[in-house]
């Protein structure tokens, strides 16, 4: 059961590292690279907690091996923001809509609604609801994520965000 | 959740896969989107010594068109279908299907391949690959054949394939002009499996059916293609005593388990309103 080596690029840094084939990739994220922005919540794949983007997909890296990522391009939250430090547009959206409570969702929520508006950049609110419909909350009853998410796509086309009514 | 140790192959083509298959024996399985498998391997149902990962072999992936037949490699992904314009003109109901399938982050890994081979009667593929007659490419330590889907599931887990065996594509003749189709599941949440769906493609001609085809998703221990169901409808005029029948006639082969989802006869009555609606919205889409 010999390790494997692996060459990765991760928030556009390229890395090497040794991995056991049973490794996730959520472990090898958070344990060998230390990055602990995706977050281990259910480890069955229906939480949405550890998604991160994998070759312009989004993933539940509990549920990929780290050696099937060999050759990815990765990207995770901590990927998100500018170098000096200015948010994202989700991020701000999020920030501005309230789009979190505990937070612990949150990353999962971002990184998947960065891949949704990246294929849909002008989604409704039903597509909005769809395209997270693999990433669960437990506090916001996810109106205010969706908020986020529409300010996000509101300033990245550059029109003005309106809040709908409720 | 961590699972047992295993060793990692990547095999470049479905030979030299088919070839590790065959000299590592039971110890080995394949791995294709994963969202099967590794679920299993965390709880340690399974524990395989190897996995081989199909993800490497670009010949098992992509979409193409032969004459009137959708030929669809195994590793071809649940977003592809999603996407694809291949399937959106000929074979729409595809994707209709992909689309309640799992979640969007599942669906960029989930493959067809993965979803027919798995043998599991939740899968939502199984019964629309039956519905649509589909033909199985299969690749073993004995050379290639092919399996129609309507012979292909034998049991809970227990398909067709032999020791060894991958499935490398699937072939579908594209739906007729006119064809009426859809799929209808009932699942208690997005990403649950089906308390019950069917599958449904007509076709209509002077006003009268001259062509349907019924699948049922996870109301037995297999999934079933329904041909009391479908041979109900076809000569008449989609009426309410055919349709009736058709319902009748599905319900009338189901065994589904009495599991979360509900009992036997809730889950067989949901086979039948999943039917009734899968009917009413393909006579929407008929034509002729």
């Amino acid at each position: 059961m010999a390790k494997t080596h692996v060459t990765m690029t991760i928030n556009g840094q390229e890395v090497e590292a040794l991995v056991e084939p049973r490794t996730l990739l959520i472990h090898f994220l958070r344990e060998q690279m230390l990055l602990t922005g995706p977050h281990i919540g259910c480890e069955t794949s229906h939480c949405g907690a550890c998604t991160v983007d994998m070759n312009e997909m989004s993933v539940k890296s509990c549920t990929v091996f780290a050696v099937q990522a060999n050759g990815a391009n990765i990207t995770t939250i901590e990927g998100m923001a500018a170098a000096d430090g200015t948010l994202s547009a989700l991020q701000e959206g999020f920030r501005m809509m309230h789009g979190l409570q505990c937070g612990y969702c949150t990353p999962g929520m971002i990184t998947r609604a960065h891949r949704l508006l990246i294929e849909n950049p002008n989604p409704s609110e039903d597509e909005i609801r769809m395209g997270i419909a693999g990433n669960l909350c437990r506090c916001t009853g996810y109106q205010n994520i969706v908020k986020s998410i529409q300010y996000a796509a509101a300033k990245i086309n550059g029109v003005p965000f309106h809040e709908a009514a409720e | 959740m961590i699972p047992g140790r295993f060793d990692y192959h990547r095999p470049n083509s479905a030979q030299e896969a088919v070839a590790l298959l065959a000299k590592l024996g039971d110890e080995a399985r394949p791995l294709a989107g994963g969202h099967s498998l590794i679920p299993v391997m965390k709880t340690r149902l399974s524990a395989p010594e190897h996995l081989i990962d199909l993800g490497g072999i670009a010949d098992l992936k992509g979409i193409r068109v032969d004459g009137n037949t959708v030929i669809i490699g195994a590793m071809t992904t649940q977003h592809s279908l999603l996407t694809s314009p291949v399937i959106a003109d000929k074979l729409p109901i595809i994707a209709e299907t992909s689309a309640v399938i799992a979640d969007p982050q599942i669906r960029y890994l989930g493959t067809l391949g993965g979803n027919v081979a798995n043998g599991d009667p939740g899968n939502d593929m199984p019964a629309l690959m039956m519905c649509l007659d589909a033909t199985f490419t299969v690749l073993g330590p004995k050379g290639e054949r092919s399996v129609k889907a309507r012979d292909f599931y034998l049991g809970t887990y227990v398909t067709a394939l032999e020791p060894g065996e991958i499935v490398t594509s699937i072939q579908i003749a594209a739906l007729s002009a006119g064809a009426g189709y859809a799929y209808e599941k009932l699942k208690r949440k997005v990403g649950d499996y089906a308390t019950a769906a069917a599958a449904v493609v007509i076709s209509m001609s002077g006003g009268k059916c001259t062509a349907a085809a019924i699948g049922l998703t996870n109301v037995a221990e297999t999934p079933l293609l329904a041909s009391d169901a479908s041979n109900a409808l076809i000569g008449s005029t989609m009426d309410k005593a055919a349709i009736d029948k058709a319902v009748a006639a599905a319900e009338a082969i189901t065994n589904p388990a009495h599991d979360a989802r509900g009992t036997p006869q809730y889950r067989t009555k949901m086979a039948g309103v999943m039917l009734r609606r899968a009917i009413a919205r393909a006579m929407t889409r008929a034509r002729g």
